[in-house]
C-alpha cells in the first residue's frame, strides 16, 4: 500500500554472500569478547583462590587448642589469641549495635521523609563521603573525642570508632532498599488507614528486611577486619581484659603487632589470626544467607 | 454524518459505509419494483409485471446478506451509541424494505389477472396513490443514504395522506361491488392492490421511524398519524 | 451484634458487618458522596476543573476517558491519597455525611477506613494471607482472636477467595496468582468495613478470566458498598457501572445512566470517544 524503500521487499536475503560474511564477523567478535570475559574471571578467581590457599596453609599450621584457651603471652610461652578473639567479638558486636539503629533511622529519614529536600541531600552527601573516608581519620576523630579528654585508651572508644564506620554503610543500604519498594505498596498501606510511621515499620521494613540485613552484615564484615581506627582508640591489650574503660585487645591489632615482630611463634599466631578473621566473616555471611532463606 | 470525525480504525468506517450502501442498493431495487408494479396496473403492461416479480429474489438475497453482516458487526466491533443504533436499525429497515418488495411483487401479479377484465371506472385514485407512495419511498431511500432525520420526519408525517386516499378508494370499490355483481372479482383484486399500496406506505413510515431513532437517539412520538379507517367503515346498501 | 456460627444466621452477620446499621435510615440511591466545584492542582498545573458529580449510595459509578483526562486524579482525591505528595492540592467540596473531606482538619486515617481503595497493580503485603487481611483491621479495631478469625473468613468469602485459600491462610500471600492477589487486596479493603470502595483500573493487569471474576465481585459488592471504578476499558464500564461519567482534559463532559450513555449519549464529544473516533 504505502511506498517503502526497495529493501523491505519480503523474501530471501538480497545478497547471500554479504550476509554470510557479516555473520562470520559477528561470530568472531562474539568469541573474542567472550574469551576476554572468561580470562578476566579466571584471573580474579585465581587471585582469590591463592589468597585463601595461602591463608589456609600458613594459618592452619598454627591452629591448636591453645590458640583458643590462652591469652597473648610473650614469645616462647605458648601464647594464644583468646583475649584478641573476645575483644574483636565484643567491639564488633557493640559497634554494630550502636551504629545500626542510627544508620537505620537516617536511612529511613532519607528515603521516606527528606527525599529530595536540601537537608536530605546534604545528609546523603556527608554519609557518602564518610563511607569512603580513610578509617584512620575516624580513629583520630574518636581519639580527640574519647581518648584524650578521659586520659586513656578504652574499649568503648574502639566500639564508637567502629560504630562510626558502620553508620554510613547501613544508611546507604537502608535508603537503597527502601527506595526499591514500589510506591503502590506504600499507597496500599496508607489507603487502609495506616499512619505513616506504621506504614514504614510494619510494611516497608518487612519488605526491605532482606536487603537491610545484608547491609548490616556487610558492615560487620568490614569492621571485623579494621585495624587503623582501633590503633588510636582501644590500642590493644596484651593482658586479658573485657572492661570497656580499659584498652581492649582485638585480632587485627594483634596481627599487626605480631606479624611485624621477629618472633616465629608470634608470626605464626598472626597467620592464625588472619585465618580466623577470614573464616569468621565467611561463616557469618553463609549463616545469614541460610537464616534469610529459612525465614521466607 | 459528514461533520463527524472518522473512526480511528478505518476498516470500521468502511464496514459502516458498506452497510449503508447495501441498504440503499436494496432501496433502489425496491423503488424499481414499485414503479414497475404501478405501470403494470395503469398500463396493463404484463412485461413490467413480470420484471417486477423477477427482481424480488435479489431483494431477499440482499436482506440475508445484511442480516449476516449485522450479526458479524455486533460480534466483532461491539458497537455503542450511534454506531449501535445504526447497525441494529439496519436489520429492521432491510426487513421493511423486503416486505415492500414482496408487496410490489404481489401488486404486479394481481395486475396480470386484472388485465383480463375491462374496467369501466377510472383508476385515477390508484394512480394518485401509487404516485404518493413512490414519492414517500424515494424520499426515505434518499434519507437513508444521507442519514437525514428531517426527511425521515417528513415521510413519517405524510402517511396520513396515503391512508386517506386508501379509505376513499375502499369506499368507492365497495360501492361498485354493490352496484353490479360482475364487478366483484376485479374490484376485490383492486381492493387487495390498494391495501398492498397502503402497506407499502406504512412500511416506508416504519423505515422513517427507525432512521430517525438511529440518527437522533430518540423515538418519534407514539401517536403516529394512522388514518386507515377502513376497519371502521360501514357502508349501508342503497335501497 | 451476637456472633453465631450457624449457617442460617451468616446472612445477618454479613449484613451487619457491612455497616448497614448506620445506613438503615438513609434513602437508597441518595448520593453517598457529593462532589462540588472541585479543582485539583499538580503544582501550578490545574488538572481537574470545576468537577460536579454525585456518587449514589450502593451503586457503581464508572469513570471513563482518555489518558490524562483526570479520572484517576479524581479518584485519589476521594481518599486524600494526594496528601502523601507535597505540591498536590485540592480545592472545593467533597461532601460525605455532611462534612467536607478535603478540609485539612479531617482525620485521614479514619477517613481511609471509611473510603477504601483497590489499585491497578495487586499489592499483597509481604506477610501471610491471614496477616494481610488482619493488618487493616488491627489499625482501627481491637478484636479477639476468634473475632479476627471470623472477620478474615468473612472478608475472604465476600472477596470470592475463601474456598481457594482456606487451607493455607498461614502461607505467604506472595505465592498467589495475579488474579488471586487482586482479590486478596479487595478482601483486605473490605475487611475494615468501609462505606465506599474506590477501584483504580483494578483489572488492567489481569487476564480475561480473572477480570470477569472481579467484575462479578463488584456486582455483588455493590449491594453493601458504594463503588467508584476508573477504567480505560469501556466495555468494562458498560458491563459494571450503573452510572457512567466521561472525563476529558480535566473536565467532566457528561454523566448518565450506563444504558443511556452507551446507546444515546447527549454530548458529541462523548459519542466520539466511546465509538472510537478519537482518544
Amino acid at each position: 500500500m504505502s511506498a517503502t524503500t526497495a529493501g523491505s521487499v519480503p523474501g530471501p536475503a538480497r545478497n547471500e554472500r554479504v550476509a554470510r560474511s557479516l555473520g562470520r564477523r559477528r561470530h568472531r567478535a562474539n568469541l573474542v569478547i567472550k574469551g576476554l570475559c572468561v580470562a578476566a574471571t579466571l584471573i580474579g578467581l585465581l587471585l582469590l583462590a591463592s589468597i585463601l590457599a595461602t591463608l589456609l596453609w600458613r594459618g592452619a599450621a598454627g591452629l591448636s587448642v591453645a590458640v583458643f584457651t590462652n591469652t597473648t603471652r610473650p614469645p616462647g610461652s605458648n601464647g594464644g589469641l583468646l583475649n584478641a578473639i573476645v575483644g574483636t567479638l565484643i567491639q564488633t558486636a557493640l559497634g554494630t549495635l550502636i551504629g545500626t539503629p542510627i544508620g537505620l533511622m537516617v536511612g529511613t529519614y532519607l528515603a521516606e521523609y527528606g527525599r529530595t529536600s536540601p537537608m536530605a541531600n546534604a545528609v546523603r552527601f556527608v554519609s557518602d563521603v564518610l563511607l569512603s573516608a580513610p578509617s584512620i581519620l575516624i580513629g583520630l576523630f574518636i581519639y580527640q573525642l574519647c581518648v584524650e579528654p578521659f586520659g586513656g585508651f578504652s574499649g568503648i572508644a574502639g566500639c564508637l570508632a567502629l560504630a562510626v564506620i558502620v553508620i554510613p554503610i547501613v544508611v546507604r543500604t537502608t535508603e537503597d532498599m527502601l527506595q526499591l519498594i514500589p510506591p503502590s505498596l506504600r499507597e496500599a498501606a496508607v489507603a487502609l488507614g495506616a499512619p505513616k510511621w506504621k506504614m514504614i515499620v510494619l510494611i516497608c521494613y518487612r519488605a526491605a528486611k532482606d536487603g537491610i540485613v545484608t547491609g548490616v552484615l556487610l558492615a560487620i564484615a568490614r569492621i571485623a577486619g579494621e585495624t587503623a581506627p582501633l590503633l588510636f582508640t582501644s590500642l590493644g591489650n596484651l593482658n586479658w581484659s573485657i572492661s570497656l574503660s580499659q584498652p581492649m585487645s582485638s585480632l587485627p591489632v594483634t596481627i599487626y603487632q605480631y606479624a611485624g615482630s621477629a618472633f616465629e611463634d608470634w608470626v605464626q599466631l598472626a597467620w592464625v589470626g588472619a585465618l580466623l578473621i577470614t573464616v569468621g566473616v565467611l561463616a557469618t555471611n553463609v549463616l545469614a544467607r541460610f537464616a534469610l532463606r529459612g525465614g521466607r | 454524518m459528514s461533520e463527524a470525525p472518522e473512526h480511528l480504525v478505518k476498516s470500521y468506517d468502511q464496514e459502516l459505509n458498506r452497510l449503508r450502501n447495501l441498504m440503499t442498493q436494496m432501496g433502489g431495487i425496491v423503488e424499481t419494483q414499485v414503479a414497475l408494479a404501478a405501470d403494470a396496473i395503469m398500463q396493463r403492461d404484463a412485461a413490467s409485471a413480470t420484471r417486477a416479480v423477477e427482481e424480488d429474489p435479489k431483494v431477499d438475497a440482499l436482506e440475508r446478506e445484511v442480516e449476516t453482516f449485522v450479526i458479524r458487526l455486533l460480534a466483532l466491533r461491539q458497537p455503542v451509541a450511534g454506531d449501535l443504533r445504526q447497525i441494529v436499525t439496519a436489520l429492521k429497515i432491510t426487513g421493511d424494505l423486503e416486505r415492500i418488495g414482496d408487496y410490489a411483487a404481489n401488486v404486479a401479479k394481481r395486475s396480470i389477472v386484472l388485465a383480463q377484465f375491462s374496467l369501466p371506472y377510472s383508476l385515477a385514485g390508484f394512480a394518485h396513490m401509487a404516485r404518493m407512495v413512490q414519492g414517500q419511498l424515494k424520499l426515505i431511500i434518499d434519507a437513508l443514504g444521507d442519514n437525514d432525520a428531517e426527511k425521515a420526519m417528513e415521510v413519517w408525517r405524510s402517511d396520513q395522506v396515503v391512508d386517506d386516499i386508501y379509505n376513499a378508494i375502499f369506499r368507492e370499490l365497495i360501492t361498485y361491488m354493490m352496484e353490479d355483481p360482475r364487478n366483484i372479482t376485479p374490484c376485490t383484486h383492486l381492493l387487495f392492490i390498494a391495501k398492498n399500496l397502503e402497506r407499502i406506505g406504512d412500511h416506508a413510515t416504519n423505515i422513517a421511524e427507525n432512521l430517525y431513532y438511529a440518527v437522533k437517539g430518540e423515538t418519534l412520538p407514539d401517536s403516529r398519524p394512522k388514518g386507515d379507517m377502513s376497519a371502521y367503515a360501514v357502508i349501508r346498501p342503497r335501497e | 451484634m451476637t456472633v453465631s456460627t450457624t449457617m442460617g444466621e451468616s446472612q445477618d452477620r454479613q449484613a451487619s458487618f457491612g455497616g448497614v446499621q448506620a445506613r438503615a435510615t438513609s434513602d437508597i440511591n441518595e448520593p453517598r458522596i457529593a462532589i462540588r466545584d472541585l479543582d485539583f492542582f499538580y503544582g501550578s498545573n490545574r488538572a481537574l476543573k470545576n468537577i460536579r458529580l454525585d456518587l449514589p449510595d450502593r451503586q457503581v459509578t464508572g469513570m471513563i476517558g482518555p489518558s490524562g483526562c483526570g479520572k484517576s486524579t479524581l479518584l485519589r482525591v476521594l481518599n486524600r491519597m494526594y496528601d502523601l505528595y507535597p505540591g498536590q492540592r485540592a480545592a472545593g467540596e467533597v461532601m460525605m455525611d455532611g462534612e467536607n473531606i478535603i478540609d485539612p482538619s479531617v482525620d485521614l486515617n479514619s477517613l481511609r477506613a471509611r473510603i477504601g481503595m483497590v489499585f491497578q497493580k495487586p499489592t499483597p503485603f509481604p506477610m501471610t494471607i491471614y496477616d494481610n487481611i488482619a493488618f487493616g483491621v488491627k489499625l482501627h479495631e481491637k478484636l479477639s482472636k476468634a473475632e479476627m478469625d471470623e472477620r478474615v473468613e468473612w472478608s475472604l468469602s465476600r472477596g470470592a477467595l475463601w474456598d481457594e485459600v482456606k487451607d493455607r491462610l498461614r502461607t505467604s500471600a506472595m505465592g498467589l496468582s495475579g488474579g488471586q492477589q487482586q482479590r486478596l487486596c479487595i478482601a483486605r479493603t473490605i475487611a475494615v468495613r468501609p462505606e465506599v470502595i474506590l477501584f483504580d483500573e483494578p483489572t488492567s493487569a489481569l487476564d480475561p478470566i480473572s477480570t470477569l471474576k472481579i467484575e462479578e465481585l463488584v456486582d455483588e459488592l455493590k449491594h453493601d458498598f458504594t463503588i467508584a471504578i476508573v477504567t480505560h476499558n469501556m466495555q468494562q464500564a458498560a458491563r459494571c457501572a450503573d452510572q457512567v461519567a466521561f472525563f476529558y482534559l480535566g473536565e467532566m463532559v457528561e454523566v448518565a445512566p450506563a444504558g443511556q450513555m452507551f446507546t444515546a449519549p447527549k454530548q458529541r464529544r462523548t459519542q466520539e470517544y466511546i465509538t472510537g473516533r478519537f482518544g
